[in-house]
């Protein structure tokens, strides 16, 4: 058997848009081994037709594990049911999101299945019938190439790492109560969410990151950066170097670097950074990289794929109008 | 209270990485090697916990080479206690890692077990919920700031669009990231008593590698970039790059 289990996710009852790049690099592994791809998806009782659409990218089989208890993401109920299935299945790999999320739940699984982990990977390819995955390390100075000497092989993908691919499949959508969950016995209790100013796409999972350093001269200036932002649509998020999070002008949970998020978004904008080794060591592998400096000898211009040299408070207006333009013709 | 706090030994973030021969590994020499940055901020979480208290211990705990032993006097000069090497090398198996210490950890029977959000070498984001998992105790990751009340912990933890608050009963493991806990750097005081402090070392029992790095490379080149113009008006041009070019708009 080497059928490929993909873990997907959802939130507030809605299927995530990580989970179509999840099933794809499952399937495609699958049919380099020869087996089938099977999508997990775990949430509150009527959740299944959510993810009915998972066949579309090549999931033969779609499981929905419907509880109560799992409408919101708890590490207790989801790692036992994910290493459950997983074991029962047979599963010769399970994928991962490296997603908030998924970071979390992984190494749990690994731990109760007893196997190793590749976590936030690249890329993965098959090599005579096993799995090979490539992953970034020393933030990102380096790649490792990774096998694996226990079955199952456990990965999680880097977001935006793996572009979704639609490989029509069955996608038999099978839904089950798990048995034995028992949340009052749960040791981690959430007592309370406190809603930030900050936004509410995580910068380590959108697939646009706009970011801004201190060259932003303070938090009152953000605006102009929150309308670059809405002008590149939905998936855009907002990131901060941490200079500024330093500074308090932004939450931590925006600082991407060695101390913060990596993120490998399809388009990168560093506005007002300078490009210090840390802060590249959050970002070197996004797609396409942008900045905008004053400063010509900047070293963000050398990683940089195009650049603007000037003023953001002049730049940044006109850039965020260009944008609403273009997709205004679209 | 006892707090164990598991540190690794990872270069500096300002290194040059160069790989050794072998293809397998880096080459250490010349290389400046640091307490992984996350694992400080666990340090210090741990000191400023034992302060507030009045009482406590602080053991350091870390898997490595002989080597290690420098970089857990580096932590006991910041102020903990006593330390403890296990001496063995996982590679990229943070499992294998899990083991190791998961085992030492059983025996010292703390209330509170501290852990880098990740490890600045294999950045793998990955031991310290591992080790909770084999040693069945509750565990929060990415924990940015966290209260020690009587009988449990409420943990701060930043997620998209604000801060979960989430409680916790000991003995816990928490994974701690930045925030609230900015290290200490260590005095000359702190440095002198360090030497006098208790380090124990020995073999790390059945670290089996099942991760294995066949290779190490170094990262694709980045074809060299372009200043597309200077100021407000080059942003058309940009604009459309983007969308024709680099085919991202
Ligand atoms: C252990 C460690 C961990 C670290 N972790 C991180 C991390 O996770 N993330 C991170 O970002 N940093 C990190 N750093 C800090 C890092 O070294 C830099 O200090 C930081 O990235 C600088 O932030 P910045 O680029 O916003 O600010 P600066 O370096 O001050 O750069 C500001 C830039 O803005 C430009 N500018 C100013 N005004 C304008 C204007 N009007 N128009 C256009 N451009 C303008 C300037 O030319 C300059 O290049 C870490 C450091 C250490 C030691
Ligand atoms: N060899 C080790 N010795 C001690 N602690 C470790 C070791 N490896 C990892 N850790 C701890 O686990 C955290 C996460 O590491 P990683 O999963 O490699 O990113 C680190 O920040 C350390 O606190």
């Amino acid at each position: 058997m080497a059928d490929v289990l993909a873990i997907v996710e959802q939130r507030e009852g809605k299927l995530r848009g990580i989970s179509n790049e999840v099933v794809s690099a499952a399937a495609r592994i699958a049919a380099g081994m020869g087996g089938a791809c099977h999508a997990l998806l775990l949430g509150p009782s009527g959740m299944a037709g959510e993810a009915a659409g998972l066949g579309r990218y090549g999931a033969e089989k779609i499981r929905a594990a419907e509880a109560e208890a799992l409408s919101v993401y708890h590490p207790e109920g989801y790692s036992r049911v994910v290493a459950e299935v997983a074991r029962e299945g047979g599963y010769a790999v399970v994928v991962f999101p490296a997603s908030a999320q998924g970071k979390d739940l992984a190494p749990r699984v690994a731990a109760l299945l007893d196997v190793p982990l590749a976590s936030d990977v690249t890329g993965l390819e098959v090599e005579g019938g096993s799995l090979v995955a490539f992953r970034p390390v020393f933030s990102g100075k380096a790649f490792a190439t990774v096998a694996f000497s226990a079955s199952p092989a456990l990965v999680s993908l880097r977001p935006n790492a793996f572009q979704p691919r639609e490989s029509p499949a069955a996608g038999i959508v099978e839904s089950f109560v798990p048995s034995g969950l028992d949340p009052a016995s749960w040791k981690v209790r959430v007592r309370e969410f406190r809603a930030s100013g900050g936004g509410s796409r995580d910068v380590a999972e959108a697939s646009v990151v706009v970011t801004g350093g201190r060259g932003m001269k303070g938090p009152e200036n953000w605006g102009l950066l929150e309308a670059l932002r809405d002008a590149l649509g939905d998936d855009a998020a907002l990131g901060a170097s941490r200079a500024v999070v330093d500074a308090g002008w932004r939450p931590h949970g925006e600082q991407v670097g060695q101390t913060g998020k990596t993120v490998a978004p399809k388009l990168y904008f560093a506005l007002g950074i300078s490009g210090a080794i840390q802060h590249l060591a959050g970002m070197r592998t996004s797609q396409t990289i942008v900045a905008v400096n004053k400063d010509p000898d900047a070293p963000i211009f050398q990683v940089a794929d195009y650049g603007i040299v000037g003023d953001l408070f002049e730049v940044l207006p006109r850039l965020a109008e260009e944008v609403r333009k273009l997709r205004a013709g679209d | 209270m006892r707090i164990v706090v598991c540190i690794k030994r990872t270069p500096d973030s300002e290194t040059r990485i160069r790989l050794a021969e072998t293809g397998t590994s880096i080459d250490p020499n010349g290389v400046k090697f640091i307490i992984s940055p996350y694992d400080e901020f666990a340090v210090e979480a741990a000191l400023q916990l034992k302060e507030a208290r009045g009482s406590g211990e602080v053991i350091l705990l870390s898997l490595g080479g002989p080597e290690t032993s420098e970089t857990l006097r580096q932590g006991l000069a910041m102020g903990a206690d006593r330390a403890i090497l296990l001496r063995g090398d996982p590679g990229m198996d943070g499992l294998a890692a899990a083991k190791a210490l998961a085992g030492e950890i059983r025996g010292l029977e703390p209330s509170l077990v501290l852990f880098g959000m990740k490890g600045a070498d294999m950045d793998q984001q990955q031991v310290g919920p591992m080790t909770a998992t084999l040693l069945d105790l509750p565990c929060v990751t990415a924990v940015s700031a966290f209260d020690a009340g009587e009988g449990a912990l409420t943990c701060h933890r930043e997620v998209e669009g604000g801060v979960e608050l989430l409680e916790v009963g000991f003995p816990a493991v928490l994974t701690i990231t930045k925030g609230k806990y900015e290290p200490r750097y260590a005095s000359l005081k702190g440095i002198m008593a360090a030497k006098k402090k208790p380090l124990e070392e020995r073999e790390a029992q059945g670290v089996e590698a099942r991760l294995l790095v066949r290779k190490l490379s170094y990262p694709p080149e980045r074809p060299a970039g372009r200043i597309v113009g200077k100021g407000p008006d080059a942003a058309a041009e940009l604009v459309r790059l983007l969308r024709e070019e680099a085919k991202v708009l």
